[in-house]
C-alpha cells in the first residue's frame, strides 16, 4: 500500500486550504515564511524572548514586516495594500506562518491590525481613510513616519478578565461651545495591551461617565493629544516575548470625531454609532479564528523536529552502527512514540482544516455583512437590535433554502430556490450562523486542546524538549500555546457563545445537512472515519435536543445559561467534531484537485492514504470524547439507583434488561444484574449496585453503541499513520536556526 | 536609441539544499529520490546573477530583464512565488525537466531558442547573465553554449562584479585559480557573463514587485512550451552525493599559521 513519501509540501497546502489559484496568497506566504523562519528565527535563536522589555533588537521585526508586506496586507489597494478584497484568509495564512517559529511576533503583526480593526470594520469613511494610510508604511519618496497602533479593551483589576461588558475607562465631556465640536477627556487604564512599547494610537473602549453622552463606545486616542499618555510598565508575561505587552495610562483630551463610527446629538446627548460591544463583536469574531490557527501551526511544525529526533536519538555510540535499526530508526523503533506523533500530526491538521475553513467562511461573508449593512441603512434599519429583530424575520425562509438546498433539482420549486439563494440576507443568515459556531469553536478547540497536544510534542523530545536549544522551539511554543487560549476571550468567554449559538435552529439545520453529507462520504469513502463522525453528531444532536428538554433528579432544567456544567460540554464536544468535519473535507479536496497538479500527484495516493488513516484518528477520537461527554451528560444528572425503596423502583428489575439483548448482549444478566438479589425473599448480592434503567433513553443507548462500533478500524489506522513516520523522507535539517 | 540594456538571465531550478537527496534510479535514468515532491528554490548562482541583472537594470535607464527558465512547470511557478517578489522581470518559461542529468548541450540549444524568440529583442543591447555553474550539476558547460549559440563571443566566468564605465565600456572582476580576480574590460553589449556570487545580498521580498511580476509571469507558465532536454544515448556509470567528512576539535592554543598547516596536510592526505 503505497504511503507518505516526504512531508507535506506547498503545493499540497495550496489545494488543502483552497488558495491553490490565489497566487497573491501564495507569494504572501512566501513573504511571511522568509520572516518567519529569518529575523523572527534567528531572534529567538539569540535569546530576544528573555526580556519583557522592548527592545531595539526586537524592533527589528517592524522592519521586516514592513519590508515583506506583511504591515500593509491588512490594506486595501487604495489605501495602499496589494490583496484586493476580504483577508481573513491571507491573515490566517500570515499568522500561521509566523506562529510556525514563534507565536508572539505573529501577535506582534496581528495586534496592529488589531488597533485597526475597530476603525476598518466601524470607523468612518474620514476615520479608515486617515489612518489606515497612516500605518502604510512610507513609498520611495515619502517623508514620513509609519503610524503603529494598540487596540486597548483589558483593564486593570478589578475588572481584568470580568467580562467585555464592564468597563471602568471614562469618557466625559470635556468642552462643548455652540456650533463646534465637543472636546472629549477620556481617562483609560489598560492591561496587557499589545504593541503598547511603539503604537503612536491606541483604540480604546470607554463607557460614558457623563449624562451628556450615551453607553459605550471606542475612541481613537494619539500619543500627542494633549494629557497623559503614559505607556506604562511592560507586562511580566511569560511567552510571547516577541510582541510588546504594556499596561498604559490615557488621561487625554480628543475631540468627538474621534469617536469610532462617529455620532449624532440627540436631545443634548452625543449618541455614539457604535457602543464598544459591537464594534468588538465585529472584530473579534474574525481575529480570533487567527488566534486558533496560531495553535495548530504550531503542533505541525513540531512534526519534522520530533522525527529528527527520533531517529537520532542513538546515533554516535559506539555499539550503534549506521545500517542497523537503531541507528536509522532510533526511538522510532518503539510503537508509542510513533502514535503519540501521530495524534500531534493529526490534531494539528484538524486544527488547521478548522481554522482554514473559518476564515475563508468569513471572506465569503464580510461582502454579504457590507450588503447587509446597506439594505438595513436604505430601510433605516440601525444596528444592533433593530437589525436583529430584523433578521429573525428572515430566518423561517433561511431555514427554507436549506430545506430546499437538500431536495434534488427538478424536485423543488426552483424559482423559489433561486429567489431565496439570490437574497442577501437570507445568505447572510445561513453563513452567520455557520460563522457564529466556527469561529468560537476555532478559538476554543485549537488552543484549548492545542496546548494540551503541544505539551505531548515537548514531552516527545524528552528533557530537550524543554530547553531553549530544542530545535522548532518546542518549549516555547507550549508555553505560547496557553496564552493564545486564552488572549481575545478565554475558553470560558467561546464556551459560553457556543452555547448559545450552536443551538441555531439554522445552524442545527446545516448540522442534520452534515451528518447526512458525511454518511455519504463514509459510503464513498469508508476509510476516512466520516461514518464514526456522523454517528458522533447524531448522538450530540440527540443529546442537545434531550438536555432542552429534560430536568436532573431534583427537578432543575439542564440546558440553561446559569448550568455550564452541562451547555460547556457540549460546546466541547461539538467542536471535535467540527474539526474531524472540516479535516475530512479538506482530504477529499486534494483527492479531487491533486491528479491535476503534477507535484501532488507524483505522490498522491501515499499522500491520500495517509492523510485518510490521519482523518480517521481524529474522527474516532472526537466521537470518543463526544461520546464520553454525551453519556456522561445523558446519565450523569439521574440519580443513582440505591438499595431502598425509591431506589429499587429507578433500578432495573429481573428480566428488564433481557429485551436489551439484542443490543448489548447477555444484558439481562450483566453488570451485577439486580436479577440476582432482586427475586423476592433472596437478600443483594454484597457485589454491585442496583443498574439503572433506561427508560426513555433506548435510542441513546442505541446511538452509543453505534458509535463504539463505528470506531471499527481506527486503531489499524493508527499503525498504519505510524508506520508512514519510520520511512517518509524528511529534510537533512530544520530551515530555521535553534 | 535606447541606452538600456536588454538582460537575459538563465537559470533553472534545484531542490532545496535542506532536502535529503538521495540519488536512484528510475525507468528514465537516473534521478534523485522524490525530486519531484521536494521543495525547489531557485538555483542559487542563477540567482546572484538575477540580482546583478536586476541591480543593473535599476542603475540603467531604459533597461530591462527576462528570466528564461527551463523546468517542471508546476516547480517553476512555486519558485517564481518567491522569486517574483525579489526585483521586477518578464518570465520566459519552458517546461522540461531540471534535474542534474540533463544534457547541457539540448539545455543550451533550448535556451538559446527561447532568447532568440523574445520579441524587440536588441542584439546590439543583450547581455546574457546566468550562474557559471549550477548547483544541480557543477560542469558550468551550459552558459557558454548559450553564447556559441547565439554567436557572442566575448564571454566571462566567475564574475563577481560588473562596472559600466561612463563610456559604455564594461569592466569585469572574473574568479580566476588560487583565489585571485583578473579584470577585464568589453566595449560593450553583446556580452555573456556567468556569475558566481556577485556582491549583492539577496533583495528583501517585496509583494507589490511581486503582484506586478505576476502579470506577466502566470500566462508565460501557461503558455510555456514543452522541451525534451534528456540524456538519451548517455549512460551514467556511477552516481553519488559528494561525500561528507567532518572532523571537529576545540584547540585553543595554536596560531592561525599552525592551524592553517594542519589544515593543508590534513587536505593532502
Amino acid at each position: 500500500m503505497e504511503t507518505l513519501r516526504t512531508l507535506p509540501g506547498d503545493d499540497l497546502r495550496q489545494i488543502l486550504w483552497r488558495f491553490a489559484d490565489r497566487f497573491d496568497l501564495q507569494m504572501l506566504v512566501q513573504s511571511a515564511r522568509s520572516v518567519a523562519r529569518g529575523p523572527v528565527a534567528r531572534l529567538v535563536a539569540e535569546g530576544a524572548r528573555n526580556s519583557h522589555e522592548w527592545t531595539e533588537q526586537k524592533a527589528q521585526l517592524l522592519k521586516a514586516f514592513d519590508e515583506s508586506g506583511i504591515t500593509t496586507l491588512y490594506m486595501d489597494p487604495d489605501q495602499g495594500g496589494y490583496v484586493e478584497g476580504p483577508k481573513n484568509l491571507a491573515l490566517a495564512l500570515v499568522a500561521f506562518e509566523l506562529a510556525w517559529v514563534d507565536g508572539g511576533s505573529a501577535t506582534c503583526s496581528l495586534a496592529g491590525n488589531l488597533a485597526l480593526a475597530p476603525i476598518h470594520e466601524r470607523g468612518t469613511p474620514e476615520q479608515r481613510d486617515t489612518y489606515m494610510h497612516r500605518a502604510v508604511p512610507p513609498q520611495p519618496g515619502e517623508d514620513r513616519t509609519i503610524w503603529r497602533g494598540a487596540f486597548c479593551l483589558t483593564e486593570p483589576l478589578p475588572y481584568v478578565g470580568v467580562e467585555t461588558g464592564l468597563l471602568s475607562g471614562k469618557v466625559r465631556i470635556a468642552e462643548w461651545e455652540e456650533g463646534k465640536e465637543p472636546i472629549l477627556q477620556v481617562e483609560k487604564r489598560g492591561r496587557f495591551i499589545t504593541n503598547m512599547g511603539f503604537a503612536r494610537f491606541v483604540t480604546a473602549a470607554v463607557d460614558s461617565g457623563d449624562d451628556r453622552i450615551k453607553g459605550s463606545c471606542m475612541v481613537i486616542l494619539e500619543e500627542t493629544d494633549p494629557g497623559l499618555f503614559d505607556r506604562g510598565v511592560p507586562t511580566r508575561k511569560l511567552v510571547h516575548q516577541l510582541s510588546s505587552t504594556r499596561d498604559p495610562v490615557f488621561n487625554l483630551r480628543v475631540p468627538a470625531s474621534r469617536l469610532i463610527g462617529g455620532y449624532t446629538v440627540t436631545n443634548g446627548v452625543i449618541v455614539p454609532r457604535y457602543s464598544h460591544g459591537e464594534v468588538i463583536e465585529a472584530v473579534f469574531r474574525r481575529t480570533r479564528v487567527t488566534v486558533g490557527l496560531m495553535t495548530s501551526a504550531k503542533l505541525l511544525s513540531a512534526v519534522e523536529p520530533v522525527i529528527r529526533y527520533q531517529r537520532g536519538r542513538f546515533r554516535g555510540g559506539e555499539t550503534i552502527t549506521p545500517g542497523s535499526p537503531r541507528y536509522e530508526l532510533g526511538l522510532q523503533q518503539k510503537e508509542d512514540v510513533l502514535h503519540r506523533l501521530v495524534d500531534v500530526w493529526a490534531t494539528g491538521e484538524a486544527g488547521a482544516s478548522l481554522g482554514f475553513a473559518a476564515a475563508r467562511l468569513f471572506d465569503e461573508l464580510d461582502p454579504l455583512e457590507r450588503r447587509k449593512d446597506e439594505i438595513f441603512a436604505a430601510q433605516g434599519i440601525g444596528g444592533g437590535s433593530a437589525q436583529t429583530k430584523a433578521l429573525r424575520r428572515l430566518q423561517k425562509e433561511a431555514l427554507e433554502l436549506l430545506a430546499l438546498s437538500t431536495s434534488p433539482a427538478g424536485a423543488r420549486d426552483e424559482n423559489r430556490y433561486e429567489a431565496l439563494q439570490s437574497d442577501p440576507l437570507v445568505q447572510f443568515l445561513v453563513l452567520d450562523s455557520q460563522a457564529n459556531v466556527l469561529c468560537p469553536a476555532c478559538k476554543l478547540w485549537n488552543t484549548g486542546h492545542g496546548a494540551t497536544m503541544m505539551r505531548e510534542a515537548v514531552s516527545l523530545m524528552g528533557g530537550y524538549g524543554i530547553t531553549e536549544d530544542c530545535p522548532g522551539f518546542l518549549g516555547h511554543k507550549w508555553m505560547d500555546a496557553q496564552l493564545e487560549a486564552t488572549y481575545e476571550g478565554p475558553e470560558a468567554v467561546q464556551r459560553r457563545q457556543l452555547t448559545v449559538t450552536m443551538t441555531n435552529e439554522l445552524f442545527l439545520e446545516q448540522l442534520r445537512m452534515w451528518i447526512a453529507e458525511m454518511r455519504e462520504v463514509g459510503f464513498r469513502r469508508p476509510g476516512t472515519g466520516a461514518c464514526t463522525l456522523a454517528s458522533a453528531m447524531e448522538a450530540w444532536l440527540w443529546t442537545l435536543t434531550h438536555l432542552q428538554g429534560a430536568t436532573d433528579a431534583d427537578g432543575a432544567k439542564l440546558y440553561h445559561g446559569t448550568r455550564q456544567g452541562v451547555t460547556f460540554p457540549l460546546a466541547d464536544a461539538l467542536c471535535w467534531l467540527l474539526a474531524s468535519r472540516y479535516q475530512i473535507l479538506d482530504v477529499l479536496e486534494v483527492e479531487a484537485k491533486g491528479p491535476a497538479n503534477p507535484v501532488v500527484a507524483e505522490g498522491l495516493a501515499g499522500l491520500v492514504n495517509f492523510l485518510t488513516d490521519l482523518c480517521h484518528i481524529q474522527a474516532a477520537r472526537a466521537a470518543g470524547e463526544a461520546g464520553r461527554i454525551c453519556a456522561e451528560l445523558v446519565h450523569g444528572y439521574n440519580r443513582h439507583p440505591a438499595w431502598d425503596g425509591e431506589g429499587c423502583g429507578a433500578g432495573c428489575h429481573l428480566g428488564e434488561l433481557d429485551p436489551l439483548d439484542w443490543i448489548i448482549p447477555a444484558a439481562g444478566g450483566s453488570v451485577g444484574a439486580p436479577s440476582e438479589g432482586a427475586a423476592p425473599g433472596k437478600p443483594h448480592p454484597a457485589k454491585a449496585g442496583p443498574c439503572v434503567r433506561f427508560d426513555g433513553l433506548e435510542q441513546f443507548v442505541r446511538l452509543r453503541l453505534k458509535l463504539d462500533g463505528c470506531l471499527t478500524g481506527a486503531r489499524l489506522a493508527k499503525d498504519r499513520a505510524a508506520t508512514a513516520l519510520t520511512t517518509v523522507m524528511i529534510p537533512e535539517a530544520l530551515d530555521y536556526p535553534a | 536609441m535606447s541606452t538600456g540594456y536588454q538582460i537575459i538571465v538563465c537559470g533553472s531550478i534545484v531542490p532545496d539544499p535542506l532536502q535529503t537527496l538521495e540519488p536512484v534510479v528510475g525507468p528514465g535514468g537516473p534521478a534523485l529520490k522524490n525530486e519531484m515532491m521536494l521543495p525547489a528554490v531557485l538555483d542559487p548562482w542563477a540567482g546572484h546573477a538575477l540580482y546583478e541583472a536586476a541591480h543593473l537594470a535599476k542603475n540603467t535607464p531604459g533597461s530591462k530583464v527576462w528570466l528564461v527558465s527551463l523546468g517542471p512547470k508546476a516547480k517553476l511557478q512555486q519558485v517564481m512565488m518567491t522569486v517574483a517578489q525579489k526585483v521586477p522581470f518578464e518570465l520566459v518559461a519552458l517546461d522540461g525537466p531540471a534535474g542534474g542529468f540533463t544534457d547541457s548541450c539540448e539545455v543550451a540549444a533550448a535556451l538559446a531558442e527561447a532568447i532568440q524568440a523574445v520579441p524587440t529583442l536588441d542584439r546590439s543591447r543583450l547581455l546574457v547573465f546566468g550562474g557559471w555553474e549550477s548547483a544541480s550539476r557543477g560542469a558550468g558547460a551550459t552558459l557558454q553554449m548559450v553564447g556559441e549559440r547565439l554567436g557572442i563571443l566575448d564571454q566571462f566566468q566567475g564574475v563577481d562584479r560588473l562596472t559600466v564605465g561612463n563610456d559604455g565600456w564594461l569592466t569585469i572582476l572574473e574568479r580566476i585559480e588560487g583565489g585571485k580576480h583578473q579584470v577585464s574590460t568589453c566595449a560593450g553589449p553583446p556580452a555573456v557573463l556567468g556569475w558566481a556570487t556577485g556582491h549583492l545580498p539577496e533583495p528583501p521580498n517585496n509583494p507589490q514587485v511581486g503582484m506586478a511580476n505576476m502579470r506577466t509571469i502566470m500566462p508565460s507558465l501557461q503558455r510555456a512550451k514543452a522541451v525534451r532536454v534528456g540524456a538519451e544515448g548517455v549512460t551514467f556509470a556511477r552516481v553519488s552525493l559528494p561525500s561528507q567528512r567532518r572532523e571537529t576539535r576545540v584547540v585553543k592554543d595554536r596560531s592561525a599559521d599552525e592551524i592553517a598547516r594542519e589544515i593543508v596536510a590534513w587536505m593532502r592526505q
